[in-house]
């Protein structure tokens, strides 16, 4: 039987929205799928050596917020400077007495695991991003070779 | 519990890192081989099902005991 393949879209540059590529991307390939994630736009964030991932509850009524936050400090409360790195500290420690790996943990799983990183090149361009802020080992391409292996993927999501 | 060559205690983790540590604590043992894995995640019950169906390594044994999981699953 010919190995299953796992091709994802990674769109997304906050901390909520990283888990999903690198978790169904490691399983995937814990489960003998052949993974490859392409990372384009606010994805990139998401392949910078050093994370600086944030999350935020605005814009997002279905995050739930510890003691009731979104309601005695409606939405203008969650603008005040601060507010997010607080919030993102607090789903950092809630992750991390769950036992949720950390986004650091699931992306070096991800490499161990030989699943191909590809930068969308187009997005490095647009931003002026230097390739020296990314992890090593990735490679740069565009949407053509995307499908190359999109193609003959089982399993094709875009997140 | 019958015997095992091999333990792996995944206690306290989450999804989907029971799966992933035991992926890579198989990938070191012999065929015929037989892994214990401990976890916490009510989630792995469903998950060592699958990993199992997927991968072709036999679950042996699923049970919950004290509060624990506990899975047997012999390498193929």
């Amino acid at each position: 039987m010919d190995e299953k393949k796992l091709a994802i879209i990674a769109t997304k540059g906050s901390l909520d929205w990283a888990y999903p590529p690198f978790i169904l991307a490691s399983t995937a390939a814990a489960l003998g799928y052949e993974t490859q994630i392409f990372f384009t736009f606010y994805g990139l964030q998401l392949l910078k050596k050093k994370l600086a991932l944030e999350v935020t509850p605005l814009g997002n009524p279905g995050m739930p917020m510890p003691m009731g936050m979104d309601k005695w400090f409606p939405v203008l409360g969650m603008t005040l400077p601060g507010m997010q790195g607080m919030v993102t500290s607090m789903m950092k420690q809630k992750m991390k007495s769950k036992g949720v790996a950390s986004i650091e943990e699931l992306r070096e799983l991800c490499i161990e695991a030989e699943v191909k990183l590809i930068a969308c090149q187009m997005t490095v361009d647009l931003f002026d991003m230097d390739r020296a802020v990314f992890i090593d080992g990735i490679e740069y391409a565009g949407a053509a070779a995307f499908f190359e292996f999109a193609g003959d993927s089982d399993i094709c999501l875009y997140i | 519990m019958a015997d095992f060559d091999q333990e792996l205690d995944a206690s306290g983790l989450n999804c989907p890192l029971p799966i992933l540590r035991a992926k890579k604590t198989l990938s070191g043992m012999d065929a015929g081989q037989i892994l214990h894995i401990i976890a916490t995640d009510p989630g792995s019950v469903k998950d060592f099902e699958a990993f199992s169906k997927q991968t072709g390594n036999e679950l042996l044994e699923s049970k919950e005991e004290g509060g624990k999981f506990h899975f047997l699953i012999k390498k193929t």
